[in-house]
This record gives C-alpha cells, structure tokens and sequence, in this order.
C-alpha cells in the first residue's frame, strides 16, 4: 500500500527538494524508516540519537497527531497521507525558571 | 562565515521585531519571518548547511509565546502556530523563511537549548532587550550537523513590506 509523507519546507534541501515522498508502509514508523533510508541525512534531524522521534517533530497521519493514535505503530492504509509538521522552541540560557 | 550567509531585512521591519521584543519585556517575543530564497551561491559553506547564502525578509507574522511556564527565558511556537504562519506566507506568495525571538537581559547569541531545539534550513533572528531597551541583533542556521550554528549577515534592505 502507499503512503504519502509530506516532508516539510526545512528538511526539503535534503530530499532533493521534494516537498512529498511515497512508500510503502504498513505503519507510520514503516513510513517514516522508508524516508529516512532515502534521505539518511534528514535522520538526525527527525530522530534523536537514541533513535526517538525529536520533541519538535509532529506528525499527523492524515489530520490526527500519532501521539494521540499509536505513535509509529499507527497502522495506515493506502491513500493515507503522513505530515511532519514543525513546532520552534528556544529560549535565552539552559535552564528554564 | 558571516559574509557566506546572508538575510536581507527593511529597517522598518527590524523595528517591528525590536518592537516586538520590548513590548513583550521581560518575556521573550516570537514571531515567523517571511520571504524568499534568492538562491545559492555555490561556495562551499552554504552547501555545508544544505541551504542556499542568500534570503529576504519581506514580511513578519508575530506569534504568542505559548510557554507560559517560563516566558522569561523560553519561547515555544506550536506546529499549529506553524501551520497558521505557513498559510499567512503562502496567502502572499512567500514562504516562512524563519523565525525570530528575543533574549530579555541576554545576549544575542543561541543557547544550548536553541541548538537543541532548532531546525536546519531557516534563519534563526535573535534580539538582545536589557532592561527593556533593544540592543543587538543577530542571525543564525543551524549546521548540517546539528554541532553549533553558523551566523549570517544581516543586511539591510531598502523598500520593506508591510507586515
């Protein structure tokens, strides 16, 4: 089955300035692995070194953010489209009040 | 490195962003920089951080800070945030180009906590504000290998677009 992923503006340099890409995929996570096998050097930028999805990559399987579905073991299905939405954080110094 | 990279902004609206970071004082302002990439110059540190040298600011869409836990030090633009500035760029013909933010009574230079949180490709403005008064201002990308982030030249533009 294929799956759409919808790579976002800042990571398009290193998928040959693509804004999509398709795979198969049986999960999100299957997705997500598809797209990073492809481009391996959007992958630090989407997982940290453990191997977790950063706190500032959101992905939303068609509308619904996978943290509120089955994270990447959400099953999709054909026609099903994955965004990798950006959230921006920063802040002065290391420790927060 | 600096004369690599380069952002073009209006005075007109680095003063909004310096504006924006008194107005918000002591808490740090945020805001989504909007524009174009004029394209690459083909030396070799701009393709180091995957990116081309040269962009403008033509427009600003300003954000709420939503961490309201710790606004004195730390700002937070939620992906519904960024979807909303994705479509304020598109709705005239720009892209969202980058972000800016304030350092209340810090100076203008990324933390730690901004390496860690940053995203490659977009131009990182920070305004120094001490003591309410805006002091410098600087701009950054962040390496291909997320290791410290290269600053870029601000320079200044000469016909600005509204916000």
């Amino acid at each position: 089955m294929s799956v759409k992923v919808m790579i976002p503006t800042p990571l398009r340099v290193y998928a040959g300035k693509r804004d999509s890409a398709e795979f198969s995929a049986a999960t999100v996570g299957e997705a997500l692995s598809g797209l990073t096998s492809q481009f391996a050097e959007l992958r630090k930028h989407l997982y940290t070194e453990d191997g977790r999805l950063r706190a500032f990559v959101n992905v939303y399987l068609n509308d619904e953010d996978i943290r509120y579905l089955s994270q990447e073991g959400t099953p999709t299905k054909d026609g099903d489209t994955i965004s990798i939405i950006p959230s921006i954080a920063g802040g002065s110094c290391e420790n927060a009040d | 490195m600096s004369e690599v990279l380069e952002v073009g902004i209006s005075a007109e609206l680095a003063e909004k962003i310096r504006e924006h970071g008194v107005e918000t004082y002591p808490y740090e302002c945020c805001g989504a920089l909007l524009g174009k990439e004029l394209g690459a110059t083909g030396r070799a540190e701009s393709e180091a951080i995957g990116a081309g040298s040269s962009r403008e600011i033509r427009s600003l869409h300003p954000l709420v800070n939503r961490r309201d836990d710790s606004p004195r030090n730390r700002f937070s633009v939620t992906a519904e945030d960024v979807r909303e500035a994705e479509k304020a760029a598109r709705a005239q013909g720009l892209d969202v180009i980058g972000w800016y933010h304030s350092h209340p009574d810090h100076p203008a230079r990324p933390s730690d906590y901004d390496r860690d949180h940053a995203w490659p490709w977009y131009s990182y403005i920070i305004v120094s504000v001490h003591t309410g008064v805006p002091q410098d201002m600087t701009s950054w990308r962040l390496k291909d290998d997320r290791t410290g982030f290269l600053e870029e030249k601000i320079s200044p533009m000469k016909v600005g677009v509204a916000s």
